[in-house]
């Protein structure tokens, strides 16, 4: 296959899935128990996304003081609960990495 | 609020996740380069699929020489987890005209989705609701610019560019600034626990498939959670 038309494919099949409900919502009645799922897709799958990223170092867990990540991330969780502020969250966050990159260093 | 001020909404949340996304699009027009695609092809590519992980996959696929429909299983399975934002997504588009639609969907990525959903959800007064679409619009046209111009770097300049300045952080930091926010019942913590834990336990398998699996493992543990309670 030719290298234009597999991405072509890929494109189409990518837009597919993320059209797939959009285009369908009107034209079916979901049963009441998918209703039900849908408040927690925010935030079941961007903390799946976030997990992994805090708790693995090349594929391993990590959750001793070797993996600082985990840790700046964990200082940005309790700011983000506290102060409920994107900026201040992230800029902990990083602040907090930059901290414990000083101290293992 | 107005269309305008609706679109910039959208567009503001969006701009801390573009400090992550960057290094990510240079390190993917370097990768795409080194697997033999050439410069157009794998700028092109960006406006195609515009799907960040599926993107190295599909370079690093073609690189090796992977059968074309392996390739694209693997692209599908990457992007599966696009069909929960768009289930998510859509009550909210539902009156929207087709071309609208589209164009939403075709900007729908984990980045534009999380940056504007806080804004979708929360606060679905009249005036906002109205305008829900321009919001998704703003984040997603900024993180669709904002792609371009990194992958465009990556393919003009290469492995000069610094790319391991340790920015890719700002995504789960603020990943976690809209998630941890959202969490105000037991059932939407459950949800989270279950979708992080299972999305550790799995993250060995290929094609991201693990953070798909994850998701929906959250969803059913948050809402039988909620028929419990109801």
């Amino acid at each position: 296959m030719n290298l234009w038309v597999l991405m072509l494919v890929c494109g189409l099949l990518t837009f597919a899935i993320r059209y797939s409900f959009i285009a369908a919502e009107g034209h079916y009645q979901p049963p009441p128990w998918f209703r039900r799922l849908l408040p927690f897709v925010p935030i079941a799958a961007l903390t799946a996304l976030v997990a992994p990223e805090l708790l693995l170092m090349q594929g391993e867990l990590v959750l001793g003081s070797g993996n600082l990540r985990l840790w700046a991330g964990l200082a940005a969780i309790v700011v983000a609960a506290v102060w409920r502020n994107t900026l201040l969250t992230i800029g902990s966050g990083f602040l907090a990495l930059f901290l414990l990159q000083r101290l293992a260093g | 609020m107005n269309a305008k001020q609706a679109f910039y909404l959208g567009l503001r949340a969006v701009m801390p996740l573009l400090a992550g996304v960057a290094p990510f699009g240079v390190i993917y027009g370097v990768v795409a380069l080194q697997s033999g695609i050439p410069p157009p092809a794998a700028m092109a590519m960006s406006s195609i699929v515009f799907a960040g992980s599926a993107q190295f996959l599909l370079a690093q696929l073609v690189g090796v020489g992977a059968p074309p429909l392996l390739t694209a299983g693997a692209v599908g399975l990457v992007n599966l987890r696009h069909a929960l934002y768009s289930a998510s997504v859509a009550p909210i588009l539902a009156h929207l005209p087709r071309r609208w639609k589209m164009l939403l969907a075709y900007l729908l990525t984990d980045e534009a989705y999380a940056a504007a959903i806080p804004h979708l959800l929360v606060d679905a007064g009249e005036s906002r609701s109205r305008h829900a679409h321009w919001i998704l619009f703003g984040s997603g046209f900024g993180l669709w610019a904002g792609w371009q111009v990194a992958t465009l770097a990556g393919v003009l300049i290469g492995a000069q560019l610094p790319s391991d300045l340790g920015l890719d952080f700002a995504l789960p930091l603020t990943f976690i600034a809209i998630v941890v926010p959202m969490i105000a019942s037991r059932a939407l913590l459950a949800a989270a626990v279950t979708a992080g834990a299972v999305a550790v336990v799995l993250a060995a398998l290929p094609y991201k498939i693990g953070l798909f699996i994850a998701a929906l493992a959250g969803l059913a543990v948050g809402a039988a959670m909620t028929r419990k309670a109801a």
